[in-house]
This record gives C-alpha cells, sequence and structure tokens, in this order.
C-alpha cells in the first residue's frame, strides 16, 4: 500500500486564494516574457526594424514607378506590410522563444508543476499580444508620419490588427513545430525565414496579382497570406472585407488545428 | 509496506524504440532510491512517467498513493523534479526563476520572495541572486536547479542525473545537499550513471539495463549477489610477505596479487576463510598489519550483471 501524503501537501505555504488560479498562472508567465523580450530585444528588434525598413525602402524607391506616387503606392502597401509585420514576429520571435523553452527544460519544470497545461502557452501569447501591440503601433506611426491615414474608422483598424496578429499567432506554430522536429536552433531560424520569402511576400502586398506571371498568381491565389493582406486592406483602406477576413480567420484556424497536436505530438514523440 | 511511489510492470515505447521493457520501482517512504544504469537504459523515461511529464504504454504507477496518469494533477503538488539538463530560464536572474515557480505554487508575493531567498541561502547562492541564470557555472546551476525543485517543499523530489558532467569536487558538493534533503525525510529518487554515486547516497539501488530490472537491493547485497569477497592482508614486517603469500595460496588455492604498499589480496568463497587465513597466518608466525574483508566495487556488480563495463567514460562526454 502507498501512503496518501495529500494531507501533508505544503498547506503553510500556499496562500493565494484557488480562485482565479489559471489566470494568476498565466500572468505570472506574461512577466517571464516579458522580462525575456527586455533581456534579449534582438530578436524583437529585426522582427520591428525590417518591416519599418521594408515600408520606407518600397514606397520610396518603388512607389513612384509601380502606383504612379509615393503616396499611392504607400495607401496600397501599408496593410501589406502589416500583416508581414506579424507574420514575421510569428514565425521568428513566438516560435523561436517557444521552441528554446522546450529545449531548455524550462517547460518541463512548468509541465511537471500544478498549473494548468495551457498557462505556458497562454502566458506566451499574452506577451506576444504585448509585442504585437508596440509593433503595430510603431508601424502605424512611422505609416502616419509617411502619410497614411486609415480611411474607414476605428473598429475597422482595430479589426485589422486583430487578423493580422490572429494570423501571425497562427503561422508562428510553423516554426514551433520545425523547432521540435529539428534540434539546431539556427537551422530552424533558417526554415523559419525560408518560410517568410514565399509566405510574406508571395502575396498581394506589393503589387497587384494581376501583374504577375501564371506561375506565381497560382502561388499567391493559394497563400492565406493573401487573404490576410486583402483582408487587412479592406479595413483600413476600404475593399470587400467579409470574404478575405473570414478565410483569413479560417486557414488560421486550420493552421492551429493541425500544427499544435502535431507539434505537441512531435515533442512528446522526442522525450 | 509503505512506499512514497511504486511503479509496476512500466513499458514505453517511442516509435520503434522500447525505452521501458517492463520496469518496477519502489522506494520506502523517507529513502533514496538509487535508479543506476548507463545512458539508453530507461532511466529518464522512468523519471518521466513518474513524474507525469510521460503517459507508460503499459503498466502502473503510483506516487503518494495516487495514479499518476489519472490523478497527475494532485501527483504534481506533491513532487519535485530536477531534470537532467537545468530546467530554468536562463534569462532570468536566479531569485527570478525561483519567485516564478513560487508563485505557479500559488504563494503570494512576499512568500514567494522569503521561500527563493531562504533557498538561495541553503543552496549557497545568496550573492549570485540576482545574477542570470545564463552567467552561472555548471555546479550553480545543478544547485539552482535542486533549488527550483524544493521550492514546494515536496516530500518526494525525483532527481535525474543530477551530477552528471560535474567535476568530482563539484559532485561532492552536491551529494552533500542531497544528503541533507533526505534528512529532512523526503522520499528520493536519483538516478545515475555513476556507480559510486549510488552506492554514496542510496539506501536502495535498482540496476536498469535496456529498459529491465537487472538487480535490485541495498548496495551491500547488490555486492553480495555478485559473490567475489576479497581478503586483503598486509604483512607488519615486508620479509614476511613471501610467507603470507604461501598462506593465501594455500588456503585459498588462488594466486593471491600484490597491489602495492606491501598489500596482498586474494579472492575468497565465502566469509569463513577469514577465520582460516587468520589461523593459519597465525600459525606461520606471520604478524598482521593490516588484514580485512572486501566487498567489490560496484563497478565490479555492474559488469558482473550486465557483462559489459560501465560506459560512463564515452557517454557521458
Amino acid at each position: 500500500m502507498t501512503t496518501d501524503v495529500r494531507e501533508q501537501t505544503r498547506p503553510s505555504i500556499v496562500n493565494e486564494p484557488k480562485r482565479w488560479r489559471l489566470a494568476r498562472h498565466s500572468l505570472a508567465l506574461t512577466g517571464r516574457e516579458l522580462t525575456k523580450v527586455r533581456r534579449n530585444p534582438g530578436i524583437f528588434l529585426d522582427a520591428l526594424f525590417m518591416p519599418v525598413m521594408f515600408l520606407l525602402l518600397f514606397v520610396y524607391l518603388f512607389g513612384g514607378a509601380v502606383a504612379g506616387s509615393t503616396g499611392e503606392y504607400l495607401r496600397y502597401l501599408f496593410p501589406g506590410i502589416m500583416v508581414m509585420t506579424t507574420v514575421m514576429a510569428g514565425l521568428l520571435a513566438t516560435g523561436m522563444s517557444i521552441n528554446r523553452d522546450i529545449k531548455k527544460g524550462v517547460f518541463d519544470r512548468f509541465r511537471s508543476m500544478p498549473i494548468g497545461r495551457s498557462a505556458p502557452l497562454i502566458g506566451s501569447v499574452v506577451a506576444d499580444s504585448a509585442r504585437y501591440v508596440v509593433t503595430l503601433v510603431t508601424l502605424f506611426a512611422v505609416g502616419y508620419l509617411m502619410g497614411f491615414r486609415v480611411e474607414t474608422d476605428l473598429p475597422s483598424a482595430l479589426a485589422a490588427c486583430g487578423v493580422a496578429v490572429a494570423l501571425g499567432f497562427s503561422l508562428s506554430w510553423i516554426s514551433v513545430f520545425v523547432g521540435v522536429l529539428i534540434k539546431e536552433e539556427a537551422i530552424v531560424q533558417t526554415v523559419a525565414f525560408l518560410g517568410i520569402f514565399p509566405l510574406a511576400f508571395g502575396t498581394s502586398m506589393v503589387a497587384p496579382v494581376e501583374t504577375m506571371p501564371g506561375w506565381l498568381r497560382a502561388w499567391v491565389d493559394v497563400n492565406p497570406v493573401t487573404h490576410g493582406v486583402e483582408a487587412v486592406r479592406g479595413l483600413l483602406v476600404g475593399g470587400p472585407v467579409a470574404g478575405p477576413v473570414t478565410a483569413t480567420l479560417l486557414w488560421s484556424a486550420g493552421f492551429l488545428v493541425v500544427l499544435v497536436p502535431l507539434s505537441v505530438w512531435a515533442y512528446q514523440r522526442r522525450v | 509496506m509503505d512506499y512514497a511511489f511504486e511503479a509496476e510492470g512500466l513499458v514505453k515505447r517511442f516509435g520503434k524504440t522500447t525505452a521501458l521493457a517492463g520496469v518496477d520501482l519502489a522506494a520506502r517512504s523517507g529513502t533514496v532510491l538509487g535508479v543506476l544504469g548507463p545512458n539508453g537504459a530507461g532511466k529518464t523515461t522512468a523519471i518521466r512517467i513518474l513524474a507525469t511529464l510521460l503517459r507508460p504504454d503499459e503498466g502502473r504507477a503510483e506516487v503518494g498513493g495516487l495514479d499518476v496518469v489519472k490523478r497527475a494533477a494532485e501527483v504534481r503538488r506533491l513532487i519535485g523534479l530536477t531534470g537532467q539538463y537545468a530546467s530554468v530560464d536562463e534569462d532570468l536572474t536566479a531569485r527570478e526563476n525561483l519567485v516564478l515557480f513560487g508563485r505557479l505554487l500559488d504563494m503570494g508575493r512576499a512568500t514567494a520572495g522569503a521561500r527563493a531567498d531562504e533557498l538561495l541561502g541553503r543552496f549557497g547562492l545568496a550573492d549570485a541572486a540576482s545574477r542570470r541564470v545564463s552567467t552561472y557555472s555548471g555546479g550553480m546551476r545543478r544547485r539552482l536547479d535542486l533549488a527550483a525543485g524544493m521550492i514546494g517543499d515536496p516530500r518526494i523530489v525525483f532527481l535525474d542525473e543530477p551530477t552528471t558532467g560535474l567535476d568530482p569536487g563539484k559532485r561532492e558538493d552536491l551529494w552533500r545537499t542531497i544528503r541533507a534533503m533526505a534528512a529532512e525525510g523526503r522520499t528520493v529518487l536519483l538516478t545515475t550513471q555513476y556507480l559510486e554515486e549510488a552506492e554514496a547516497l542510496a539506501d536502495d539501488i535498482t540496476v536498469i539495463d535496456h529498459g529491465r530490472v537487472i538487480a535490485h537491493g541495498t548496495p551491500a547485497e547488490l555486492k553480495r549477489i555478485v559473490g567475489g569477497l576479497t581478503i586483503a592482508v598486509r604483512s607488519a614486517d615486508p620479509e614476511r610477505a613471501g610467507v603470507a603469500a604461501k598462506v593465501l595460496r594455500a588456503v585459498s588455492g588462488r594466486e593471491p596479487t600484490a597491489t602495492g604498499g606491501g598489500t596482498l589480496t586474494v579472492p575468497v568463497d565465502a566469509a569463513g576463510a577469514l577465520t582460516e587465513i587468520t589461523q593459519a597466518l597465525d600459525a606461520a608466525s606471520v604478524e598482521v598489519a593490516e588484514l580485512s574483508l572486501r566487498l567489490p566495487s560496484l563497478d565490479e556488480v555492474f559488469f558482473a550483471l550486465t557483462g559489459r563495463h560501465d560506459e560512463r567514460e564515452e557517454s557521458a562526454a
């Protein structure tokens, strides 16, 4: 017979109420994520500066040639850059940080503790949301200085941010999955970068689909990020909204449904 | 008997690899169980099942009387885990790590802080408390990892190869810490590839190899399983060493080995040989400076059980 030792379970040092446990744990883990970002801002800054650089480069270098005027091109390009930003943040920052946690064994520690299984994940999602907010605010500020204006209304602009973030988060699981499969962190980063090009650039972000050769159009049409770009464009400067938004959210849900269990499976297999 | 944890017939497969092929493990409350085996023997898999990180494919395990699969959440309240690799966050300071774990165990901010400081002091990390863990040496990291496992004052502690990769001095250090943890009445499961570590710390040892238990017992019992008692004799007068050798040869029927310092050793079949040899040496008027009956080292035990030498030289790298 084994002894039931539940009665001896550290009664003296547990002094928080039972309510809100998941929220408290998730928040504690969010704090951890944010501390990490503050200490290692490198990847986060990469994911912040690159879209800003692209925005400046494309608008002022190609804007006049592509759209007749830089102002007109900014109006076309900005929504796409916004989506690219969240996709990059997802693929590089979120995926890589989850990946590192899993490898370092911190996740084992969390999993061996009496906290909700979802707490670390919620923690990292909430922390990411904070990162996304900083990134998007910066982007909007730069865009505003360059002359970009939201032509719809505030709720639509917020919805645009929501759509972009949903897509970025769901795609972050690609790098989580790849990261679990491949041990070498540098290779994971390379794979994430390789994924960024077709996903983030193979869209209607920089130019209308009609101007592209057939093979590229075929890819752009199936690329889920294209739907995200169209959705955000519709929400910010007008155009079709319902269709692209639905498509983006369905794709995001699809990515999560496939990639989350796959990552968990791959993770459990590896250990 | 009163077991703190108990596992029966654990089987775990990863794809085509069978990590555990039916392992039984049990530790009485308040004792240290050493699980000894080479790399790949299944030690880590067994500890991960007990710590609710993996589900067994077959068999069952109870920790504190609770099934590790059905009541995993409750089991997690009872245990402290220290993994093979430091399971703390390198980007945080030692104190931040411990406070976070305390918060996750539902301690208030102040309590978690106090508990963190107490453990940092106890594990000799007070001076480095506000340094990032990434700047820590291997030994400090292991100590922090042990401290992290102790946050909730668990009654049952799982230590997965806590000293692998540490130099001998640091290892002794950690042994003292582990002994102190056990002395507080905790039940400890310790996996190790170091035979001397199991012998130094464990009350009972389970030897596993290729996912199977190949022996179980106290360190002394294990040595007895292998038999092979050795008698060592050192003659007080070095000139009489030749006579002593003759006596040993006559009684044991085997050739004695000189092991340096004038000591002769010879394997014997039973402890009774000691009396015989004493009497024979006395009769031959050899004055003895040292006479002892030795059990074989655990290295020899392992070799006798598996037919292989301990492979840690290669695998620890």
